[in-house]
């Protein structure tokens, strides 16, 4: 299996990795208190440092994940406290140069597939703590992970100084923003150890982000990841219906406590972001992000469309009139109306709405079709333990129905999104990973009768 | 040579309703807990829409349920007969996989009233002397109602229970249903939109004086969020509930309202394909030390474990008992023992009705939806000048109106071709039932013990049924009949039929008639005529609990699960404030 850059992390749900407890090496060592070592615990959730460092079914933390960049697979590393394989030589001095510029301990550049350009916002204060974390909390693994060899001119890691020099800022090393300062405290978590910008923020034509922080109104507005929209996350006024802009600050800690809120579901990677990341971090800081997110104006991004929505009750009135109906409309009718009703709403956190969804109206349908194709599953979190499925139709739909389908989603209740084409569902369907798939196909043996009626 | 496991603190049995209400609470308590599901794993996948969706398969072919070659159970009548086993279910359905009965539930979510738990006490008080046949085994729970409303409404939370209260803490309120006991608080959710039916029902009945209410419904009406954080989402209405699993999130059942909240904690697991064969009895006599199962590759494994929930349905939770030895059987000559004792069931009838001039849209419908009066509950008026003892509920609901099940053509038509389809065709939509669910009282010749011939294919003896209906009984389904005959009257439907039964029917169980099979290892306050205390541990091994509907002395007109999961929390809550800290009889024998 192998990932994408800075997209790394869809299979952790199947490798049903959930809990990363503090082992009792944490006693042995002794070095660092447990209090330092629970924050840095904490700290490596927020940054979701298990996603990419951990391959499928294996051990969190000892490495091995592919990521697929532009340039070859980059094998994610080793970062357990084991001597050999692992960073258990690394000083904290080293440990820093690592997370924040990118520098191993042998002075190589580590590829930017490590979120280092936003790791540089973390303070040393909460160095120390994942420092402490990794050295003393972590049980090492003597596990060697598959070493990264990419074609040349991409092995020349001395090159990536270059791309430091260019696209990174200098590491800052204040100490972290407390509760106090909600806004402040958020752009530390979402800048930094959340490093939201790499999926959320559109990257430049040497793949870096376009912008670091929010200096930039390119910053967290909108990016397409691989097909899925990573939707804009400027949480202000500006521009309606522009990613998450409609979301109140409850709204927006909810889904990230959860997956699930009033307006949406998570899907594809930010679904693992949810699991192993958000839905650990405490409320006070969830709090922090979203006070910081409601601060950024939204603005215009070519990854989502606009929605109109004063349009909203014409498609209501098609459905329940049920008469002339495109092929779409039938089709939603049949097998979407139920969940999702005539007027497209959902039911808060069980059923999205799909009136305005930043999904089904990004510019690129991809994610639409999966998501139609393949079904959707929400993770299971300690506030929202429901893993709620939303079945999957590539077993009874063709590309043609897929597409007049995905057409009508993206044309009703006043969304106005292009068309689908079948080519453009096709070209998903080939891609599918039967694994990843919640078919809602009956089994194909029609029915196990009683034992009694086989006798 | 069994497998032996590593020692647990709880073993459950069964992975339905009470099995998983169990699992949440004794890992609250910090214990390491392992339920054991004979049937195979249920999770949400199973019912994706449009899986569930499929009449033949499980509305006709009971896909949901336990394999009669090894779990039937033979039927009798009475001790002069050769009880016969059910070689496919007829009339009831036991659920099997994980859910249990839970997941394949209609969704009504009642609870029983303060009378229906002190039948004896009530009857004692309320009837002339000698009027109560003599061989009518009459019992209280051992536990109020007043005990069981936290529990009740828990349980409400859980299931996001959908209706209109008529009593809430004492106040009597409109709409609601005035001969309930009183709530702690409003139902969570507010009842489901109203069906044609219901609006019909409704006028006629309030018409006649009576009190028509809301079915409470545990297909829920709105989005919900229950206590651990499970979610539910709004019945729309599809009507596959009774027999299926629901393909919306919207039946209340361990999976879509305990098991993913459970599964989370690492001090729960749970085995499917393992059948315990004996509950394994200790030396000491006053214990028992696990659980002997087949799993799912034919081997033999010993679970031990310090305390044992026995969760399965009624009908299994008899069975295992006696199979382990647990506790004295029954014997209906000598009026001794317990084990198998007053086993009882429900008293159903129903009428259908033919409206040229309604169109009821049958394609919509849910478990839950319908209108109710209990105007007729035991002790809502003076049964005794009618000749019994009991009473019932009678509804309506636009009920399932699948393609096989729910067709209706006038009496008179032939069964099949081009007739019946003018007729099917011209009736479709038109039709509308009442119907009536009532109390069930024990006798001493109804009774479960094992089978003298019959056996299951590990050679254990199936379960045997001794049943009959009595003319109490009967007498008071008759009543009901009138009753539902002035509704019809007040209707005037062009046409109806009527399915009741009369004084001198002997019980037929070719038909289906209801699931609510009750009784066998009942509860109360003496060990002469109880398996279990009042706490719901088994008198003769104190870390054995059973829970469910086999724990009822009687069974009441209301439908059992409310109760069922009142009476876990019930128990299991004393098992955390006193047991936990101290094991040992929760009660003392004398």
């Amino acid at each position: 299996m192998s990932r994408s850059w800075s997209q790394v992390s869809v299979g952790m749900l199947a490798m049903g990795l959930v809990s990363v407890a503090l082992p009792a090496v944490a006693q042995e060592h002794g070095s660092s208190d447990d209090a330092q070592i629970e924050r840095g615990a904490y700290l490596a959730r927020a940054g979701d440092c298990v996603a990419c460092h951990t391959a499928p079914g294996g051990t969190p933390f000892a490495g091995g994940l592919a990521i697929d960049s532009p340039f070859g697979a980059i094998y994610s590393t080793n970062i357990t406290p084991d001597k050999d394989h692992g960073i258990g030589n690394y000083s904290r001095d080293q440990f820093a140069a690592a997370v924040r510029q990118g520098v191993r301990a042998d002075g190589a550049n580590l590829y930017p597939a490590m979120p280092y350009p936003a790791y540089a916002k973390v303070s040393d204060e909460d160095i120390d703590a994942l420092y402490a974390y990794f050295m003393h909390g972590v049980e090492p693994v003597s596990e060697q992970p598959t070493k990264t060899d990419l074609s040349f001119p991409f092995n020349q890691r001395w090159g990536i100084a270059l791309w430091d020099w260019f696209f990174t800022d200098d590491p800052t090393t204040a100490t972290a923003p407390g509760g106090e300062d909600p806004v402040a405290r958020g752009r530390y978590l979402v800048e930094g150890l959340g490093h939201c910008g790499s999926c959320h923020t559109p990257r430049g034509l040497a793949y870096q982000s376009k912008a670091l922080d929010d200096s930039d109104s390119d910053f967290l507005s909108g990016a397409n990841l691989n097909g899925w929209l990573a939707p804009a996350l400027r949480g202000g006024d500006g521009v309606a219906g522009m990613g998450i802009s409609d979301w109140s600050e409850e709204e927006i800690v909810e889904y990230l406590a959860t997956g699930r809120n009033a307006h949406a579901a998570v899907g594809g990677e930010m679904t693992s972001v949810i699991e192993h990341s958000t839905s650990h971090l405490s409320d006070d800081d969830l709090q922090a992000i979203a006070a910081y997110l409601k601060t950024l104006p939204s603005v215009e991004s070519d990854t989502q469309h606009a929605f109109d929505a004063t349009a909203d009750s014409d498609t209501e009135q098609q459905l329940t009139g049920a008469t002339d109906l495109s092929e779409g409309a039938e089709l939603y009718l049949n097998s979407c109306n139920a969940c999702h009703f005539a007027n497209g709403k959902g039911a808060p956190r069980v059923f999205p709405s799909l009136v305005g969804n930043s999904l089904i109206n990004a510019d690129d349908p991809s994610g639409l079709i999966h998501t139609i194709l393949a079904g959707a599953e929400l993770p299971s979190t300690p506030k929202a333990p429901e893993r709620l499925m939303m079945p999957g139709f590539a077993w009874r739909m063709s590309d043609e129905e897929v597409a007049n389908l995905a057409t009508f989603l993206r044309q009703g209740w006043g969304n106005q999104a292009p068309g689908v084409s079948a080519d453009q569902v096709a070209a998903v369907r080939s891609e599918l990973d039967p694994e990843e798939t919640h078919s809602s196909q009956p089994d194909p043996v029609y029915a196990e009768p009683n034992a009694s009626e086989q006798e | 040579m069994p497998i032996n496991k590593q020692p647990v603190d709880v073993v459950i049995i069964g992975l339905g309703w009470t099995g998983s209400l169990i699992g949440m609470e004794m890992t609250d308590a910090g214990l390491d807990v392992v339920a054991l599901e004979r049937g195979a794993d249920r999770t949400k996948e199973d019912f994706l829409y449009p899986k569930p969706a499929d009449e033949l398969k499980y509305g006709v072919r009971l896909g949901m349920m336990q394999s009669p070659r090894t779990d039937g159970v033979t039927i009798r009548r009475n001790g002069g007969e050769t009880a016969l086993p059910q070689r496919q279910w007829t009339t009831f359905h036991p659920g099997n996989g994980v859910g249990g009965c839970g997941a394949h539930w209609t969704g009504v979510l009642y609870r029983a009233t303060p009378t229906e738990l002190s039948m004896k006490s009530f009857a004692d008080a309320t009837f002339s002397p000698g009027f109560l046949p003599e061989n009518m085994v009459m019992q209280d729970y051992g536990v109020t109602y007043d005990e069981l409303e936290p529990h009740f409404d828990l349980f409400e939370r859980i299931a996001g229970l959908s209706g209109q209260a008529g009593n809430l803490n004492g106040e009597i309120i409109d709409g609601g249903n005035p001969f309930e006991g009183p709530r702690s608080n409003p139902f969570p959710l507010p009842p489901l939109p109203r069906t044609l039916t219901d609006t019909l029902f409704t006028e006629a009945t309030q018409s006649l004086g009576w009190h028509p209410y809301p079915y409470p419904s545990a297909n829920v009406s709105q989005a919900y969020t229950n206590p651990y954080g499970m979610q539910l989402g709004p019945c729309n209405f599809c009507g596959f509930c009774s027999n299926y699993g629901c393909l919306n999130y919207s039946k209340a059942s361990p999976q879509t309202c305990v098991l993913d909240a459970l599964k989370r904690r690492d001090n729960f697991s749970y085995r499917t394909q393992c059948d315990v064969r004996r509950i394994n009895k200790a030396g000491d006599g006053q214990t028992v030390t696990g659980v002997t199962y087949i799993d799912g590759d034919g081997n033999e494994v010993f679970q031990p474990a310090k305390m044992v929930f026995l969760c399965s349905f009624t009908l299994s939770n008899v069975r295992l008992l006696l199979l382990s030895g647990i506790g004295q059987p029954y014997d209906p000559i000598s009026n001794t023992g317990v084990v198998g004792r007053n086993f009882t069931y429900q008293i159903t009838g129903s009428v259908d009705m033919y409206f040229e001039r309604h169109q009821f849209n049958p394609f919509i419908s849910a478990g839950g939806s319908g209108q109710v009066i209990d105007d007729f509950a035991p002790d809502a008026f003076d049964t005794e000048q009618h000749g019994f003892i009991g009473g019932s509920y009678i509804y309506t609901t636009q009920g399932p109106g699948g393609a096989i099940g729910g067709t209706r053509v006038p009496p008179g038509s032939p069964s099949w071709g081009s007739e019946w389809k003018r007729n099917a065709q011209r009736e479709y939509g038109h039709h509308m039932m009442i119907g009536t669910t009532g109390s069930n009282m024990a006798y001493r010749d109804c009774y479960l013990d094992l089978d003298p011939n019959y056996r299951d294919p590990h050679g254990d003896p199936l379960l045997r049924m001794t049943y009959d209906w009595k003319e109490n009984d009967m007498r008071m389904t008759m009543f009901m009949a009138d009753r539902i005959r002035e509704i019809v009257d007040e209707l005037g439907p062009d046409y109806h039929t009527e399915s009741f039964h009369k004084v001198g029917d002997q019980f037929d169980p070719s038909h289906y008639q209801s699931t609510h099979l009750t009784g066998g290892a009942v509860m109360g306050t003496d060990p002469q005529t109880s398996v279990v205390n009042r706490y719901l541990q088994h008198w003769d091994a104190h870390n054995l609990f059973v829970m469910g509907a086999s724990n009822f002395p009687q069974n009441m007109m209301h439908n059992p699960t409310g109760t069922v999961a009142a009476l876990t929390f019930w128990s299991v809550r004393k098992i955390r404030e006193s047991y936990l800290a101290n094991p040992g009889p929760l009660m003392s024998r004398s």
